[in-house]
């Protein structure tokens, strides 16, 4: 397998007028999870479809696995797995026969589809359930299928839109639980599209965040966040007050504070030590029970591009 | 790739048995055309079934209705449950994907009409066999067998055509039916609007006619539309113009 999964260079879509992927160059390293973030309609979908070459290009290229997406789209899709933004399951037939039909497109031989759907019906608790009609099945075990199907045919590489949009937070766990020690077991890379910022930081080794078709940035969680986020300090206490605001905003250290629900929230210029701005609280009269230092979150880093853009 | 098609039509049969009233359901129906086409039509007509030569036009008729009920759901009906993306997005090639659904479909009319045939035999039979096995002339069998296939492949091949520009499946049947009765139907009103003399200047040139040289003159028309409805369905199968759709 090549080291780089994906590689794009200057990958347009136009719909009409409406320009759904812009100029997208990124490069997707072999063997971890890229989340693809991005608020509605920024593109993403259309990106997998690109990928999958189920969509050609309006300009640019792109290469999926070492295959280019015009020209070997077949070679493509034999190696990868999908779920899309639907489940794409039959839901008049049973998980197994969806499963089975996938495998046989798979070219898995009889016994090696049956073993490998057992493995994964199993690892993700289905495999009692299995000879029920799909429609009978609740979203989330609907979605852990799509999974299961998505990796039969042990792809190198899957793609995943969304996987948990639209689930109740007890089965958009499970099923970011399952995600994660399946694709940590299957050694297999991810490129996941989300708006579900907190499933990004758990899931992924790698980020895109896009808006409009454009890429606005790239790279490790933390690297975006140290990037992008400022170590901020939250101060718990008694005796906070407007004065102290104004006495911290002096501070060299400081770039910017505001007290909410009696706590100071302030922004630090870098990995600054806070103790002389406690002690100087303390010195005017603040009572402080707590300290809190720590980095912005992704989802803190994600608005602020989504606010640069606009 | 014949793998790849016998797949398609592996799904395609579990998802026509299961229907959505469930395995029980999809079998009932069947048993009801069988009872119907096998049982019920060959005990109205008596002998006439298995010897008079206007057979052949019921059983080149009755596949297109066979075929029809369930062709219009191979693509309109995958996009409207939302299972045709991810179908496009696995390895199965346009071709295999394309004679799966079209295979899938005259497998089941073509099939369905064998079995009411062998049934209205066996029908025929024990009500007015009389001792003697009755079965069609073995020209007529024959002529039977490859009309009906090629009749079930005019009705798969538009009905996939049909089913791949229509937004639903009900839309995509809708079409289909108004094709099949505009078939039926313009040839039978076209002639009773003839005048006189035409009308029986055509009843003279049928009754002198070579019956297995028009049997062989339809033959060669259908398989001429067969192949091209196969060939307009293969150019309009674009797997991203069916994603935009």
């Amino acid at each position: 397998m090549p080291e780089i999964a994906i590689r794009t260079e200057g990958l347009t879509r136009d719909f009409g007028a409406v320009r759904a992927v812009d100029q997208l160059t990124i490069e997707v390293p072999a063997g971890l999870v890229f989340g693809f973030l991005g608020p509605n309609s920024a593109g993403k979908t259309t990106t997998i479809r690109l990928l999958l070459g189920l969509l050609e290009p309006t300009k640019g290229r792109a290469e999926v696995l070492g295959f280019d997406t015009l020209r070997q789209a077949d070679e493509i899709r034999s190696r990868t797995g999908a779920l899309l933004e639907h489940s794409g399951l039959y839901e008049r037939l049973s998980a197994e026969d969806n499963l089975e039909f996938y495998g046989r497109i798979g070219r898995l031989s009889p016994g090696g589809r049956q073993a490998r759907i057992k493995e994964l019906l199993t690892h993700l608790g289905l495999w009692e359930r299995r000879r029920e009609t799909v429609a009978t099945w609740s979203r989330g075990m609907r979605q852990k299928l799509a999974v299961a199907r998505a990796l039969l045919h042990r792809p190198t590489l899957i793609f995943l839109d969304e996987p948990t949009a639209s689930l109740d937070p007890v089965a958009a766990t499970a099923l970011r639980d399952d995600l994660a020690a399946l694709a940590a077991r299957e050694g297999v890379t991810v490129f996941l599209t989300t708006h579900n910022l907190a499933e990004a930081e758990k899931l992924c080794g790698q980020v895109g965040v896009i808006r409009q078709g454009k890429l606005l940035a790239v790279g490790h969680p933390d690297e975006l966040r140290a990037r992008r986020g400022t170590p901020q300090a939250e101060i718990v206490g008694r005796g906070l007050n407007e004065q102290m605001v104004a006495l911290l905003r002096g501070q060299p250290a400081v770039a910017s504070v505001e007290m909410r629900n009696g706590r100071l929230y302030i922004d630090l210029r870098g990995d600054v030590n806070v103790a002389p701005l406690v002690s100087l609280l303390v010195s005017a009269g603040a009572e402080v029970e707590e300290v809190r230092k720590g980095k912005a979150s992704l989802e803190e880093v994600f608005l602020a591009l989504m606010q640069e853009e606009t | 790739m014949i793998a790849d098609v016998q797949t398609v039509i592996w799904k395609e049969f579990k998802e026509l048995f299961a229907q959505r009233t469930g395995l029980r359901g999809g079998v009932a129906g069947l048993l009801v055309l069988l009872a119907v086409f096998g049982i019920f039509m060959p005990l109205q007509t008596g002998r006439a079934w298995v010897e008079s030569p206007a057979v052949l036009i019921y059983w080149a008729w009755m596949p297109l209705f066979f075929v029809s009920g369930v062709v219009a759901d191979s693509f309109a009906g995958e996009r409207e449950r939302h299972t045709l993306e991810t179908l496009l997005a696995s390895r199965l090639s346009d071709r295999a994907i394309l004679l799966g659904k079209i295979g899938a479909a005259v497998g089941y009319g073509w099939g369905l009409m064998l079995a009411s045939l062998l049934l209205g035999v066996v029908t025929v039979n024990i009500a007015h066999g009389q001792g003697k096995f009755l079965f069609y002339p073995a020209g007529t069998a024959l002529a039977i067998f490859i009309l009906g296939l090629l009749a079930a492949c005019l009705a798969a091949s538009a009905g996939v055509l049909i089913s791949l520009r229509a937004p639903t499946a009900r839309q995509a049947q809708q079409t289909l039916s108004i094709a099949i009765m505009l078939l039926l139907f313009v040839p039978i009103f076209g002639i009773q609007a003839l005048p006189v003399e035409w009308k029986a200047y055509l009843v003279r040139m049928m009754l002198a006619a070579d019956l297995t040289r028009v049997v062989l003159i339809v033959m060669t028309i259908l398989l001429t539309l067969d192949t091209g409805l196969f060939a307009a369905a293969m150019a309009r199968f674009q797997r991203a113009r069916l994603i935009l759709d």
